[in-house]
């Protein structure tokens, strides 16, 4: 086993080296393709790799170490790296689905003058989110953590001379850092309570420390919501959700890799991998559960009724990630991490035939400004196909195995008012993808493509679009994170419903489209009041705006001058007065300062003389 | 005999005298002229301390203070007189209150 | 009868003292002033022997009214350019100029006759005994500075030294230095 060790320490270290030689070398475009994509190109073979050696152990650990970072009396933090199933699957997905998105940007942004920059971001992000993963602590963790939302900040904002960039990239940052501080705090809860930051330790000593009082269970609670209020910030679940759609300002291939399919996973790989930790709190859970259940019906509402092609994927993700959420929530962890895999196939899937297309419309972004480019871009269309029929969960695609699994163990742990909940959003799910793709590629030509999309662009889609297709085999190891559950007790309506609701969806859909119904402007003000709601994502940007920037800007407005630091200027302006004041007795007249002499004589005497009296 | 307080009022009296003319005059000359009256009222008090002092024996110490004095206002006068000359040699006038660049 | 006839004459010279003092303060010519000035150290001169310090009053007219005098005539002769200064002189001080000043040293002179006449009853005492009948001679003085107050002499001479070095020093035109190094120079 230790053999592979190295091999384990090259994986994340690859494509950091890589950033760091792209930061400080001055290559041509095609040394930088070759340094960026065959790094992360490695690391995805060693993971094939070690897929290959572990496939279907269903329990083995690798370890390795880079090295110690902190080491003060009881905090001993290294550089280590812990290899297991749940890690083994996240590096697979983070570095395959990477690589792939690194060999399409070469074409994607060939035209880009920032190509070097815009690879050195792509491959730091690589390494911190392998970093994150693959942690063996939770401060590495943290480490990795806050290097892929520095990524995503760098990568959001990365066309910097447009300001509405830069606002995006602020506030995805801002919003993740929300929930960055609460994991931190948590982290600090977690080490003062159980005294390891070491993950594999907490899980242990978490059970031996809060089981024994067992009615007693607050501080578990307090602990994992913490951490859950940093999984809801990176993930993008109900109270953050906002940032997520507004981060599409970065290029395409950084929303793929990004914002769907890696770093917003990064919530839901925390909250898998502590599942122990969380499983002492069982409240936690069931708020996971919620938030969950009203963020998948947020998301998919709000794809509903949106224009702009890239909007709908990202509200899309929420509500997918929204999905995983509930997994994680009624305990199928499992579950929970072989949809993100899914999850990660098709959506990178989706974005990527999107960049493609935004690429070959001239940057347009609406998608009633689209349409009949069935025939036009045929290799887009198919991949773009797979992908919403692998999100609609259609039969026999990848999404379809993962989503029925969440909903049968939905089912299995009893929450019906969840399942409901669960299968509503998987009918609006499939209506929105449908919508999509009839508006996009049937009906009239209205624009049609300048640049076809380049080689590497193409095959990255074709290969995305297998695994998407036939990424539905679940890895034998991700079996060790469920508890055993009873998937055999469904009904026939619990069994049949998730499957037959998406054709209906579809229908209602293709009917829509058919009548000519979608784009068009509507009449009643009340649907209209409606669907404004549901396109601005449910008012989320707007309540914020008035409960926390509005009063917060007013504040800053009202405390302009300072409050607290007018006592001090008061000080500074008395002494300065007084200095003037005095200085004007410094005059250089003779006459003046003998005057001054004179009364201070008078006043001594005046002073002896009512001693004298008083006396 | 003349009483003590009468001596002390004279003096007291060509002191502030003295002290006005300080005051009051802005020609360097007379400031001068005006310590010289200052110095001889302290002087004057020094000469009746010496003639009120302890009936027993004579005591010439105030006397001497007077030469001491005396010596003082020479000196005073030698030098104070060549900045008069100083003075007036760079300014061509003897205001003192022209004379203010200490103060920046 | 003769107590009363020091009394009279003292009375008379201080007068005179005060009045001359005033008038020297308030004079606009340099010349009267000193002139005044010379009266009134003759007038001291004269307290000086009603006070029984004969010594002292002889050296008041040899250093005040004689050196010290001449001093200050010689530098008014230097400076003074008739009517051109007197002008000036008026411009510089008259009486409204003069009020804060009178105001401030009338408070002291106030304050300090109240102190001397009536703060303390123990000066009314000291006042009423007898002062010694014995002058003081120049003989005892002699011995006096040289005895214990040698230091004192030593101190005066040094004093007098630099009075006279800075005197010196000072007064030394500037433009004969510039001269003197010119012709230094060629």
């Amino acid at each position: 086993m230790t053999q592979y060790s190295s091999l384990l320490a090259l994986i994340p270290l690859l494509p950091l080296f890589s950033a760091l030689i792209l930061l400080f070398s001055n290559l041509p475009k095609l040394g930088v393709s070759i340094l960026a994509v065959g790094s992360v190109a490695g690391v995805a073979f060693i993971s094939l790799f070690l897929n290959f050696i572990f496939w279907q152990q269903s329990d083995f650990i690798l370890t390795a170490s880079l090295g110690t970072w902190i080491n003060i009396a009881q905090l001993k933090i290294s550089f280590g790296l812990y290899l297991d199933p749940l890690s083994l699957v996240m590096i697979t997905i983070v570095s395959g689905v990477g690589a792939l998105i690194h060999l399409y940007s070469i074409g994607f942004m060939y035209q880009e003058n920032d190509f070097k920059r815009y690879f050195t971001y792509l491959n730091l992000f690589v390494s911190a989110m392998l970093f994150l993963v693959l942690a063996d602590n939770l401060l590495l963790l943290y480490l990795g953590w806050e290097g892929v939302g520095l990524c995503s900040y760098l990568l959001i904002g990365f066309w910097y001379q447009d300001r509405n960039n830069n606002l995006a990239a602020n506030k995805a940052f801002l919003m993740t850092r929300i929930g960055d501080t609460a994991m931190a705090i948590g982290l600090f809860l977690l080490f003062t309570q159980l005294g390891t930051l070491d993950i594999q330790e907490i899980q242990i000593k978490a059970h031996s420390v809060w089981s024994l009082n067992n009615d007693n269970n607050t501080m578990a609670s307090i602990c994992c919501l913490l951490l859950l209020g940093g999984a809801v910030g990176k993930s993008a679940q109900l109270p953050l959700q906002n940032w997520l759609p507004d981060a599409m300002a970065g290029p395409t291939p950084v929303s793929a890799l990004i914002h769907a399919a890696t770093m917003v996973t990064a919530g839901i790989y925390l909250i898998a991998r502590n599942s122990q930790l969380f499983q002492l709190a069982p409240d936690v859970l069931y708020l996971v559960a919620l938030i969950g259940t009203f963020t998948l019906l947020l998301g998919a509402s709000a794809a509903m009724v949106q224009t702009d092609l890239k909007r709908i994927l990202a509200y899309s993700t929420i509500s997918q990630l929204g999905y995983m959420f509930l997994a994680l929530g009624v305990g199928a962890g499992a579950s929970a991490v072989f949809h993100l895999m899914t999850h990660a196939f098709f959506k990178a899937l989706l974005f990527l035939s999107a960049g493609a297309l935004i690429y070959s419309l001239h940057h347009e972004h609406n998608i009633f400004k689209m349409g009949g480019l069935l025939k036009k871009l045929p290799v887009v269309a198919m991949s773009f196909a797979i992908g919403c029929a692998a999100l609609a969960s259609l039969p026999f695609t990848s999404g379809f195995v993962s989503k029925e699994l969440i909903l049968a163990q939905v089912v299995a742990s009893g929450h019906t008012g969840l399942w409901w909940a669960a299968v509503l959003g998987a009918f609006i799910t499939a209506f929105y993808s449908a919508r999509l793709f009839f508006v996009v590629f049937l009906g009239q030509t209205q624009l049609s493509p300048n640049a076809m999309p380049t080689k590497s662009m193409s095959l990255a889609l074709v290969i995305l679009g297998v695994l998407s297709l036939f990424g539905g085999i679940q890895p034998e190891g991700l079996k060790a994170l469920m508890p055993q559950l009873n998937t055999e007790g469904l009904s026939t309506l619990q069994h049949w419903l998730p499957i037959i609701l998406p054709f209906i969806a579809i229908s209602f859909a293709w009917w829509l489209f058919k009548t000519k119904r979608f784009g068009k402007p509507i009449v009643s003000s009340f649907l209209q009041a409606i669907h404004q709601l549901l396109k601005s994502g449910w008012a989320f940007d707007h309540i914020y705006q008035t409960i926390f920037v509005f009063p917060l800007n007013t504040l800053c407005q009202l405390n302009k001058d300072d409050l607290i630091d007018s006592f001090y200027r008061l000080i500074e302006r008395t002494s300065c007065t007084l200095h003037r004041t005095f200085s004007q007795f410094q005059n250089g007249q003779l006459r003046s300062y003998n005057a001054s002499l004179i009364i201070f004589c008078i006043l001594a005497f005046a002073w002896f003389i009512s001693g004298e009296l008083i006396l | 005999m003349i009483p003590i307080s009468w001596v002390l009022f004279l003096s007291l009296s060509l002191f502030t005298i003295g002290i006005f003319g300080v005051l009051a005059r802005r020609n360097l000359l007379f400031i001068l002229i005006s310590l010289e009256l200052m110095l001889n009222a302290v002087v004057i008090v020094f000469i009746a301390a010496s003639r009120y002092h302890s009936a027993s024996m004579a005591n010439s110490d105030g006397q001497i203070m007077y030469l001491l004095v005396l010596t003082l206002a020479a000196s005073e006068i030698a030098v104070g007189l060549s900045l008069v000359i100083h003075m007036y040699r760079q300014h061509h006038h003897l205001d003192i209150d022209k004379l203010n660049k200490l103060r920046d | 009868m003769l107590d009363n006839m020091l009394d009279t004459i003292f009375i008379i010279t201080a007068t005179i003292i005060l009045i001359s003092a005033l008038l020297t303060i308030t004079a606009h010519n340099v010349v009267h002033a000193l002139l005044y000035l010379v009266i009134t150290m003759l007038a001291v001169s004269l307290v000086f022997f009603i006070l029984g310090a004969s010594f002292a009053a002889a050296l008041q007219i040899i250093v005040y009214a004689g050196a010290v005098m001449v001093l200050f005539i010689f530098v008014t002769m230097m400076l003074h350019q008739g009517e051109k200064s007197l002008a000036q002189e008026r411009h510089l001080f008259h009486f409204s100029t003069s009020i804060t000043a009178l105001l401030l040293s009338s408070l002291l002179f106030f304050e300090l006759i109240f102190m001397l006449f009536f703060t303390s009853a123990d000066t009314e005492k000291s006042t009423v005994t007898a002062p010694s009948s014995a002058f003081i001679t120049v003989k005892q003085i002699g011995v006096q500075l040289y005895g214990p107050y040698s230091l004192l002499v030593v101190i005066s001479a040094l004093m007098l030294l630099s009075a006279l070095i800075t005197a010196i020093h000072i007064s030394k035109s500037p433009a004969t230095i510039e001269i003197k190094t010119k012709g230094h120079n060629l």
